[in-house]
This record gives structure tokens, sequence and C-alpha cells, in this order.
């Protein structure tokens, strides 16, 4: 008698426990420093306007393609928005893993009447993708190690005479084969068709080669932060909000050199496959996360640049240092003004050749 | 048994044959205990035996352009492609047909992906052709139409590639995996300088073997003094060696980090002493010195535990025994405790072998390019760079070898002499 009142119990709970679920809405994305500007900026306010959905945060960007590959063949998708570089989200989309968003239908247009498209612009780099904000690959350098000369140029770091000592660079050859064509005499327009020959990719190790005893290559977006401010390194290349939080939050000795950086972009995408009312639910979310307002809102708690034109103008202060966000944002003109622009296209094809050769360079 | 021939049937008390119903209960005694490790084999069935299978099947299976490109692939079965002409104008048009409905579907880049692992620029080739498949014109020749689209069509070596991955099943992910590449003129070694599995493979095994040991040398007295300390210390002992197994990961391969580095505790050390001078700190870290030291640290108790169960085993009678009959301290230790000892041996480096060969987060946060271990690579083409197929033909290759070995240590050392506890 009791086993049966505890078994209708139960069913009772699960019962109510499968019409909670039918409102939670699971938004993956980074963790760390990023998912606290998502809830704060995008998160909260939704809920707060939406007291049914709740949101449930995952932090597997990381792997979003492959855990996507694997939901899709197991045709169970248990993920309703996901935040991915737009490296990914081609590639999300090239598999028809993500769906396609109409952005004159399913994206809020700019205050001024811009359509979402025009306020976008380029950065709309994939018919699945909603970008949200661009950020960019830069190097930072320790002030008090760099001697009374402080680096000017991305190519300093290729100077080990006026610069001696350890230089951090991402190990994966994205970026780094770019600036090593760059310092040996390349125009910017022309990195990529001599990057497409084999002399190209010859040239660029040679650059590299250079250095490459003073190298510590890095995998993650916390370690070159972390060897600046272990004095380990004397300036390495991470994204820039991780360099911003070193600077301004834990205040190390390390400034900006933001020649040749490298922007990139990270945003949206919903995955293919969901049913109606989850997809319509996934729409409503980003209409709302991706508008003016919102994106310049998340400018307030990490120095990434909105995505929209529109924003740009209301990007104001950081919520709790108090300090003018603008200038630390690596779309601000006086940053900008040496910047270039990564292909997306040209990696595609060219990634699985140019990481083997890369490894193999590394391993010698 | 021959008394049973020649007489009848031997019967049991309920008049059937002893045979008959002596089998029937065994039988029945078998399904039995099968039903009763049917959970544990189910669930081994399911999530493993099934999983690691799929996985690996995937090495082999191709069926991907055949199925998007079906027309294409029987057009271009019967184009020779040594011949160094490009193919006739019916594979161009079964290849419009094909892409028609692929793009449809939305599965045309899927092949170009695939194919591009094989040669670089088929991604946005089929990309860019998937745009503007729609607008061919009748009146001109297919061929002509898919050249002026990108070039690369008019290439034989894209119609090598496709040919060659029309099959499906494939040995193409293997293939690659030696560091060899497949040419219309059968296969051929990739140059030098692009040769990457092997080498990763030999740093694996030679590393992993270099752990193993150190794990032994440095293990061996530590188990030693374990098992015949007194209790009260042995006890100290143990937890100083449980309680880093305890602590996290991530946080023993970021302790290490902060001991190495060239701005770390020990070279600070030793720059201060004045054994080192400033400038000549020692690399310790982000090469292969930190992958070994850190991985023994990490899978030191692996080699203690199952040494230390043994060594409790041993009585220490023997060695006095062995001592009163005139040995020395070095005789009784090598005749007498030693070989008492190889079955904890022998469970411990099977234990540290196996759990270190497919580490490979410590490898990738200490390790430095030179410490990329194998898992590093069939971790980066699961999740960073997904190519399931070259995946799943490193972890077959992984896999191939530990059981290689294995059987080499059951000739070696024999499997039964292996005790956990």
């Amino acid at each position: 008698m009791k086993l049966k009142n505890l078994l209708i119990g139960a069913s009772v709970v699960a019962v109510s426990a499968t019409t909670a679920l039918a409102q939670d809405m699971t938004i993956v994305s980074w963790g760390g420093a990023y998912s606290a500007s998502q809830q704060a900026a995008y998160h909260d306010p939704y809920m707060a306007a939406n007291p049914g959905v709740n949101i449930i945060n995952d932090e597997s960007s990381n792997e979003a393609v492959a855990k996507l590959r694997a939901m899709a063949e197991a045709g169970n998708i248990t993920w309703d928005v996901v935040d991915v570089v737009a490296a990914d989200a081609i590639r999300l989309c090239d598999e028809g893993l993500a769906m396609v968003i109409d952005p004159a239908t399913m994206l809020a247009a700019a205050p001024d009447g811009t359509s979402a498209a025009d306020d976008f612009g380029d950065l709309m780099v994939s018919e699945c993708y909603i970008p949200s904000i661009v950020y960019s690959t830069t190097f930072g350098y320790r002030t008090d190690l760099v001697g009374d000369t402080p680096p000017t140029s991305v190519c300093d770091v290729f100077d080990l005479v006026n610069y001696p000592g350890q230089r951090s660079l991402e190990k994966r050859p994205i970026n780094n084969m770019e600036w090593a064509l760059l310092c040996d005499g390349v125009a910017a327009e022309d990195v990529y068709d001599v990057l497409e020959t084999d002399e190209g990719i010859a040239q660029a190790f040679a650059k590299l080669d250079t250095i490459k005893d003073s190298v510590v290559w890095w995998s993650a977006g916390a370690d070159t932060p972390q060897l600046l401010a272990d004095g380990e390194v004397i300036m390495g290349s991470t994204y820039n909000g991780r360099l911003f939080a070193l600077i301004e939050e834990q205040g190390q000795p390390v400034a900006m050199l933001w020649d040749a950086q490298v922007y990139d972009i990270d945003g949206w995408i919903i995955p293919a496959g969901l049913s109606p009312e989850r997809q319509q639910a996934a729409l409503d979310y980003i209409f709302f996360a991706t508008d003016t307002q919102r994106l310049a809102d998340q400018a307030k708690y990490i120095s990434y640049g909105p995505a929209r034109a529109s924003s740009a103008p209301l990007v104001g202060l950081h919520a709790t240092l108090g300090i003018d966000m603008a200038p630390h944002m690596p779309t601000d003109p006086a940053n900008a003004t040496n910047t270039f622009l990564y292909n997306y296209a040209w990696w595609a094809d060219y990634r699985d050749d140019l990481d083997a050769k890369f490894q193999a360079w590394l391993a010698q | 048994m021959s008394d049973a021939t020649t007489t009848g049937p031997v019967l049991a008390a309920d008049g059937t044959p002893l045979k008959k119903s002596l089998s029937k209960a065994l039988r029945r005694q078998k399904i039995r205990a099968l039903m009763l490790i049917a959970p544990l084999l189910l669930f081994v069935t399911v999530t493993f035996i099934l999983p690691i299978g799929d996985m690996l099947f995937r090495s082999v299976e191709n069926e991907i352009v055949s199925n998007i490109l079906p027309r294409t692939v029987v057009e271009l079965d019967s184009w020779d492609s040594t011949s160094g002409d490009l193919p006739d104008e019916a594979v161009y048009a079964a290849l419009a047909a094909d892409l028609l409905i692929a793009v449809e579907n939305r599965t045309h880049i899927k092949v170009g992906i695939r194919l591009n692992y094989e040669l670089s620029g088929m991604t946005s080739l089929f990309k860019k052709t998937g745009r503007v498949v729609d607008d061919f014109d009748p009146d001109l020749t297919f061929a002509e139409q898919f050249i002026d689209i990108r070039d690369d069509w008019g290439e034989v070596e894209t119609w090598q590639t496709i040919q060659m991955y029309s099959s499906v099943y494939t040995n193409g992910y293997f293939v690659s995996a030696i560091d060899m590449r497949k040419g219309p003129d059968g296969l051929e070694r990739l140059p030098d300088g692009q040769r990457v599995y092997i080498t990763s493979m030999i740093r694996t095994l030679v590393m992993t073997l270099a752990i193993t040991l150190l794990c032994l040398i440095i293990g061996y007295p530590v188990a030693w003094l374990l098992a015949n300390l007194p209790m009260a210390k042995a006890n100290l002992l143990m937890i100083l060696v449980l309680l880093p197994f305890w602590t996290s990961l991530l946080v023993r391969t970021s302790a290490w980090k902060v001991l190495l580095q060239k701005q770390g505790v020990i070279n600070d050390v030793l720059v201060w002493i004045g054994i080192i001078s400033d400038d000549s700190r020692l690399a310790m870290i982000n090469n292969q010195a930190g992958t070994i030291i850190t991985m023994t640290h990490i899978l030191l108790p692996f080699m203690i535990l199952p040494l230390y169960s043994v060594m409790k085993g041993i009585p220490p009678t023997y060695l006095r025994a062995a001592k009163s009959l005139g040995a020395t301290n070095w005789t009784a230790f090598w005749r007498v405790y030693f070989p008492q000892s190889v079955p904890g041996i022998g469970a411990g480096a099977i234990l540290v072998f196996i759990l270190s060969v497919g580490y490979y987060i410590t490898p990738e946060l200490v390790g430095g390019p030179s410490g990329k271990f194998l898992s590093n690579w069939i971790a980066e083409f699961v999740l960073a760079r997904p190519n399931w197929g070259l995946a799943a033909a490193l972890g077959a290759i992984l896999l191939g070898l530990v059981m290689f070995l294995y059987v080499l240590y059951d000739k070696i050392v024999g499997i039964d002499n292996v005790k956990l506890g």
C-alpha cells in the first residue's frame, strides 16, 4: 500500500516535471566571464519579461560541432540556441545542422528602421548565423619587461634583438601564418594567395622558425594572460577580452598591442530539426537578444564590440568598474587602424592540410 | 560410462535417462546464470561494445559520396583515371543531376567536406557550384559550364579524388593515419615535413614506457615502506599517497605548471641557491620533460596501490629466514622478496601504461609542441575539427597497438602473474 502511494506520488512529480521542462530553454555558450555577460545582458532580462521561460546554461560551445552532429545522428536535439564562432557556424550550416535564418522576418530592425541585414552588414558570414560580438585575437605585452620602447607593430613579435624573451602564440596555424607573412613583407591583400602555394607556406614557416625557440604555444584562451601575469612571456597573443580583464580588472602591468589584430565573430545559431514550438521559442529569444540595445548592453560586462553598427553609439560604462568601454573595443577607431580580417572560406578549404603541416613543423 | 552403454541407459528417479535429465538440469543452471548476468551483459553491450564498434566502423565507412552523388559515381566508374583525359560529358551531366537534388536537400557541401580531407579546396568547390547549379543552360555542354564555374572541374586530380573515394568502404582514413596518401598509382608516403601520426605514435609509446618505468622506480620503495612501516606511520604515508589521488587532475596539472615554468618555483629556488644563473633557467615545461614529470606524478598511485597490496601479502618472515640462512641483504631482497612482488609490478605497470597511453588533457596542457600524444590527435579530430573517420582510424590503430603489447606482455611475463590485490 505504502509502495503504491509512493509510486503514484513519484509519477505525479514526474508529470509535473515534464510540464516544467516544456518551458526550459537550453542555451549553449563558452562559460566563464563570457557566459556571465550574456546572463546579465540577455538571459536575465528575457526571463524577467517571459516568466514562463527558464534558461539553462550549457558550457559546450567548444565542442558544439561534434555534439550537434552526434545529437542529429541520435535524432534527439537537446539544445535550443547555441553560441559559436563564425567558422563553426559556417560548418554547421554547411552540414545542414543549423537552421537558415531570414533576417528580414526573424531579427529586429535597428531603432532608426535600418533592416537587420544592413545593420549587421558583412558580419553575417553565413545564412544560419546571427552575429552578436566582434572580438579580436591580438597581442598583449608586459610593460615592465620590454624595455624603454614598447612594441608598436605586430612584427616586433618576430624581433628577438630588441625584444628578447619568450612570447606565446596559439598552437594552430590560423593567425600565426598570416602574421608571419605580413611581417615577411607580404601585403595584407595577398596573404591568402601566397599561403595557397607551397612556397608561401614554406615562407611563413621560415619566418616562424626565427622565433620558434622562444615561443610558448597555447591552446586555451586563459593561457596567455596567466603566462603574462607570471612573467613567463613578455608578449603573447590571445582574445582581447582576456587582456582587458588582465589589465583593467586585475591591474597587471600589461598593455595592448592592437596592430594587425585579427577580427573574428561570435554569435548564435539555432539547431536544425527542433520541434516547431521549441523553434518558435528559440526564435523569440534570438529576436530579443540580438536587438540593438541588448548588444550594446553586453559591452557593459565584457570588452567585445557589438556586431550591429547601430549598437556602437550606445556602448557605455563598464557595469562595475565604471570605465568607458568604447576605447577597449576592438572596433574602436583608434584600435582599428590596422586590422586583418580572417578569411573563413579560405580556412575551410585549407585547414585540414595546413593543420597537418603546422603540427609536423612544430614537432620538428 | 562404458557400463551404461553396454547395459542400456541409466535412468533417473523419474524414469528419464540420467544423461538427459542431467543435461536438462545443467542447462537450467546455465540459463539461470545467464539471466543473472543478463542486465550486466546488456549494459556492457549497449553502452560499451555497440558504441565502440560503431565508432570504429566509421574508420572504413564511406557511404557519403555514393549516397549523395549516385549517378556520378556510376558514370565515373568507366573513366580511366590514369589516361590524363577529363571524364566525358555524361559524367558532368550526371553530376549536374546529382547536385540539383543534393542542393535541395542541403547535402552537397557535406560531400565537399568529406572530399576536402583528401584534396584541399573541395569544400569551396562544392559550395560555389551548389550556388549556381540551378542556372545551367541546356544549350551548352555541362563540362564547359562546370569548368566555367571553377577551373578545378577541369583538373584531372579533382575527378581522380572523387573516383577514388566513391566506394562504400574505404581504407583512406587508415592510409592517412599512417602518413600516406592514395595516388592514382597506389600508395605513396607523404613528403618529409608532413608526416605526423607515425611520429606521434612512436612518441606516445616511448613516453608512456618512460612514465611507466619512472612510476615503478619511484613507486616501488614507497610501496615497500607502506607495507613494512608500523601501522600508524604507514597510515599517514598512505594518506599522503591518496591525497593527490583525490585532487582534481586539472588542479594537479596546473600546480605543476606553477612549479616547473621558467619563472616558476623550482627555477626560482635554483637561481636563489646559485646552482643556475638567471638567464639559463631550465626549460622543464611545455616539452616532453614536463609531460613525463606531470604524468608520472598523476599516475603514481596506480603503481603504488597494487604494489602495496601485493607486498602486504608477502610474509616478512621469508626475508628473515633468507638472512638467517646466510643471504646478504641484497640477495635476500633480489632472490626472495622481489620475485614475490612481481605480480604487483605487473598489475601496476599495466594500469599505468594503459591509462597513460590514452591520456590527452595533461599532454595538451603541459606537453608543448613536442609532447603531443596520439590521443590528442584523436580528441582534436572528434571535437575541434570533426573528422570522425580519421579519429576512428587512429583510435583503431591505438587499440590494436595496446592489444598487441598486451599479448606481448602475456608471452613474456604471463598475464596470470598479475595480481591486483
